[in-house]
């Protein structure tokens, strides 16, 4: 392999990598607050990518990817309150059953509004062939745009987490929600806005993503699978952990493209995620003594 | 003993009942849904043990079911000529496994018998089942519902990306599956699309879906059947009751895949192939929310709405919308009724739990 | 009968199980003791077979039972019964209790599903010793009553017909009395002497003294995960570091 192929690889598997990472941190935020892994993750990242694709056309670029975040999030939050909030502890089978479900709908409803044709959104800084050099390799200027952006996500929220009072709230209610609710914090709010958060953050994945990935209707369920295995390899409910995980899925999937037919490339990356899944089921940052006591 | 006799006896005359009607008011066309439709229940009444009574979800039952078709499909169409030669066709036409004969355009074929081919389909997905299920079924809750979502995935991108399965077409023109040869004045008895078997047809589906129903009852009813429920009421407790509570997931796993396979092979026999959308996800889907809308643990409400809601899928009733219906109907009865549609009405009357209608016995 | 030696049990730094060793003759009941936190819980479920021990070993009839699952362990003749209560939901009394029938028989999934003979032949012998347990425990006219939906006492009773439906040699009883008032726990005293007279080895955790006093033969006393006495009741109600525990234990209550 030419060192310049590689790095070519390198940096897809980079971009993918932290997508897989996004979507993970979208799973995590919810199941941190509620203990919900949510089956429709996948589709609010479709959503944010055919949003914004929609407002494109009336809308410039920004005011389009802003547009589509925050409908995405409206959506996010209507559904925690039409579907999930009154539920009284539900079973986890069932809310497994009701989120997919609902990616079912979203799904459903993208194919009627967008059809089945493929789209993106352009790229934000020149096109297709436009390419930087970087230290002597050229990379696309897209790759740049998705890793700013979700490095600043990603810095965001711990910030956000850590310093904000709802990023505190949101935390104890993780924690010990019968001592947040005891402390007075509302944690049904909480929830729903775990929910918006975390569309929002898919969102704005499916936007940076676009012009490279191109978005489908039914393109979150193999996002959705892939960043559900990360979020555990990272340990459930760890960001960090996430983003490390995402990276190197993103690399080994990018790699093994010279290896493997591309027909069978989610194939084969599904099963090796299904192996790690077997084998490291407590992630590969999380003891296995922590896992157990966390409740599936 | 008796309710259930006089409940299965009378589904059986409703089935030829409906037969009758359709060629009375010669709508017969409707036997070719109500065919398929039974065989969906096959697959749905399977993943029914394993949900409702076992407590174990899958979401990649259509996998299971892709396989069962694809490998019989893919078996008795594809041409072996070119390997006639070689020691292991040859062994297997001995066996009877292997038949020659001529495709549409008098080319001569070497391909494998319907009967030979379903087996090897429906034990390959047994084994395929046993071994997944080893490492899945110690999953819980949430992993185990993504790691069956990724083995269907698996199964649908591999039926998309392989020539040997025919890519985004599937596998067309696989021929009719004759179970009995004609014996004397009684003719074939064949699995195919024939508008001449229809009738035909419509019976082994049903008859097969009926002894598949029997065999569940009969299961949920004994021993096993208790040891299942036991898992899905506290697997701790279960496995302190000294229920191998591993072994049992695995085996009622790998029965549903059978199950599931089975309706695959027959299926895709009648329809004369089948194509990547069988092993879709929404697929998968579509079967839990049949067992789901059925009631779980409800073999009977599972098998009348899996019929029911299959056919009026089959007929087009739902349109453009099919899909999503499923999808809202997942919600709905998971919001609102989580044992099932028929909790809400006829439990009472079709359905005493399992020791009192032994008592009776 | 059974024989603990040196087992240990941590969980990461924390030694909630330390170097106990002790063991239980065969048709005695013995029973241990201890504040909260002591380990006691942890104990049972290592010999049950839930928890892996870190190390020590546990000879049950001279059989090492360390490292099996709950499952063999129970089908050696070891059976239980929890802390909080845990029957199976969804299934009538009587079923629950047939399910402890479930090591003492053998039909299968094919016998099952094809109803043989023998299957239905077994079958009628687990429902009627079942029926039989639950008269044992007076609890016969509730055999068709969802289980989970029985008074509290009533459904501890359940689950010790269920525990004893597996004919175990040893019973392992996680605070049977719990949540219990005092006449409901003279009953259970009642039942588990008749228990042991039916030949059962009975190894018991609970917090309520006098149960314990009462119908105990030997007594273990563990505390902060150590064995710190084992002798028979009255020895025990003189020990000083017992005492020294539990008024210790009464001072920071009342602190």
């Amino acid at each position: 392999m030419t060192s310049d192929l590689f790095f070519q690889f390198l940096f897809a598997g980079i971009t993918y990598g932290i997508m897989y990472g996004i979507v993970a941190i979208g799973f995590n935020i919810i199941y941190n607050t509620t203990g919900i892994i949510n089956f429709a993750q996948g589709e609010f990242v479709m959503l944010g990518g055919m949003l914004s694709i929609s407002l494109l056309t009336v809308l410039p670029l920004p005011l389009a990817i802003a547009g589509a975040v925050l409908i995405t999030m409206l959506i996010g939050a209507l559904i925690e309150i039409v579907f999930i909030r009154w539920l009284e502890s539900p079973s986890v089978l069932r809310l497994i059953i009701i989120t997919i479900g609902i990616s079912i709908l979203i799904r459903e409803l993208a194919l009627h509004i967008w059809g089945e044709s493929v789209r993106s959104l352009p790229y934000f800084y020149g096109n297709e062939i436009t390419s930087i050099e970087l230290g002597g390799v050229r990379i696309s200027p897209q790759v740049l745009w998705v890793l700013g952006v979700c490095s600043i996500v990603v810095a965001a929220l711990s910030v956000f987490f850590k310093v904000t009072p709802l990023g505190r709230e949101m935390r104890a209610c993780s924690a010990n929600r019968k001592a947040a609710i005891l402390c007075g914090i509302n944690t049904r709010n909480m929830v729903t806005f775990s929910f918006m958060l975390s569309a929002g953050i898919g969102a704005l994945a499916g936007c940076v993503m676009s012009p490279i990935t191109y978005t489908q209707y039914d393109s979150g369920t193999a996002l959705a699978i892939k960043g559900f295995t990360v979020a555990i390899l990272g340990g459930l409910g760890n960001s960090i952990g996430a983003v490390a995980a995402g990276l190197l899925l993103g690399c080994l999937e990018a790699f093994s493209v010279s290896v493997v037919p591309l027909a069978f490339q989610d194939a084969i990356s599904i099963a090796i995620l299904l192996v790690i899944l077997f084998v490291k089921p407590h992630g590969i940052f999380g003891s296995s003594e922590a896992a157990r006591l966390k409740e599936f | 003993m008796a309710r259930k006799s006089l409940v299965l006896l009378s589904l059986l005359v409703l089935v030829i009942g409906v037969q009758l009607a359709t060629s009375m008011t010669s709508t017969q066309y409707y036997l070719t849904q109500l065919t398929m439709s039974a065989y969906y229940a096959i697959v749905v009444i399977g993943l029914s043990v394993l949900m409702g009574y076992a407590g174990q979800i899958s979401i990649g039952h259509a996998g299971f079911f892709a396989i069962g078709g694809y490998l019989s499909a893919a078996l008795t169409t594809h041409n072996l000529i070119q390997f006639q030669e070689s020691g292991v066709v040859k062994l297997l036409s001995s066996l009877g496994m292997i038949v020659t004969g001529q495709d549409l355009y008098g080319e001569e074929l070497l391909v494998f018998v319907p009967w030979a081919a379903c087996i090897v389909a429906i034990i390959t997905a047994g084994v395929i089942a046993f071994v997944l299920g080893i490492p899945v079924l110690k999953l819980k809750g949430h992993y185990l519902a993504m790691a069956t979502l990724g083995f269907g995935i698996i199964i649908y991108r591999i039926a998309l990306a392989s020539e040997y399965f025919g890519e985004a077409d599937g596998i067309s023109e696989v021929p009719g599956f004759t179970i009995f040869p004609a014996l004397g004045d009684i003719g074939p008895v064949v699995v195919s699309g024939d508008f001449s078997g229809r009738v035909q047809n419509y019976y082994i589906a049903w008859c097969m879906l009926i002894i598949g129903l029997i065999l569940l009852q009969n299961l949920i009813n004994s021993r096993v059947g208790r040891a299942l429920r036991s898992i899905h009421g506290s697997e701790e407790a279960a496995e302190a009751m000294g229920v191998n509570t591993a072994r049992y997931k695995l085996y009622v796993f790998v029965l549903s895949a059978v199950y599931a396979a089975i309706a695959g092979v027959f299926l895709t026999h009648y329809n004369g192939g089948i194509g990547p959308s069988e092993a879709s996800v929404m697929k998968s889907v579509r079967y839990v929310a049949l067992v789901a809308v059925g009631g779980m643990a409800n073999l009977w409400g599972v098998l009348i709405m899996g019929v029911s809601l299959t056919f009026l899928s089959l007929r087009g009733v739902f349109g453009s919308y099919d899909d999503a219906i499923f999808g809202v109907i997942l919600i709905m009865i998971m919001l609102f009724a989580p044992e099932g549609i028929l909790s809400i009405k006829l439990k009472g009357l079709f359905f005493r739990k399992n020791i009192r209608a032994k008592q009776e016995a | 009968m059974l024989e603990l030696s040196s087992l240990q049990k941590n969980f990461g730094g924390l030694k909630a199980v330390d170097d106990v060793s002790f063991q239980v003759a065969k048709g005695t009941i013995k029973a241990v003791i201890g504040p909260n936190g002591a380990g006691k819980t942890t104990l049972f479920n290592c010999i049950a077979g839930n928890l892996a021990p870190t190390s020590g070993s546990i000879f049950f009839q001279n059989q090492e039972i360390k490292g099996k699952k709950p499952h063999q362990i129970a089908a050696l003749g070891i059976s239980r019964t929890f802390q909080n209560i845990n029957l199976f939901h969804g299934m009538t009394a009587l079923e629950n209790v047939m399910v402890g029938r479930h090591i003492r028989s053998t039909s299968g999934f094919l016998a099952g599903m094809f109803s043989l003979p023998k299957s239905w032949k077994e079958e009628k012998k687990i429902q009627q010793r079942s029926v039989e347990l639950l008269d044992i425990l007076d609890l016969s006219k509730f055999a068709h009553v969802e289980a989970t939906s029985l008074a509290f006492g009533q459904q501890r009773g359940v689950e010790l017909a269920r525990a004893l439906a597996t004919d175990p040699s040893l019973l392992l009883l996680d605070e049977p009395a719990a949540g219990l008032n005092i006449y409901e726990t003279a009953e259970v005293a009642r039942l588990i002497t008749k228990i042991r007279d039916m030949g059962i080895t009975v190894l018991l955790v609970e917090h309520d003294m006098s149960l314990v006093m009462d119908i105990s033969d030997e007594i273990v006393v563990l505390s902060f995960g150590s064995k710190i006495a084992e002798d028979i009741p009255s020895a025990i109600q003189q020990n000083s570091e017992v005492i020294k525990i539990y008024l210790g234990e009464d001072e920071e209550a009342m602190a």
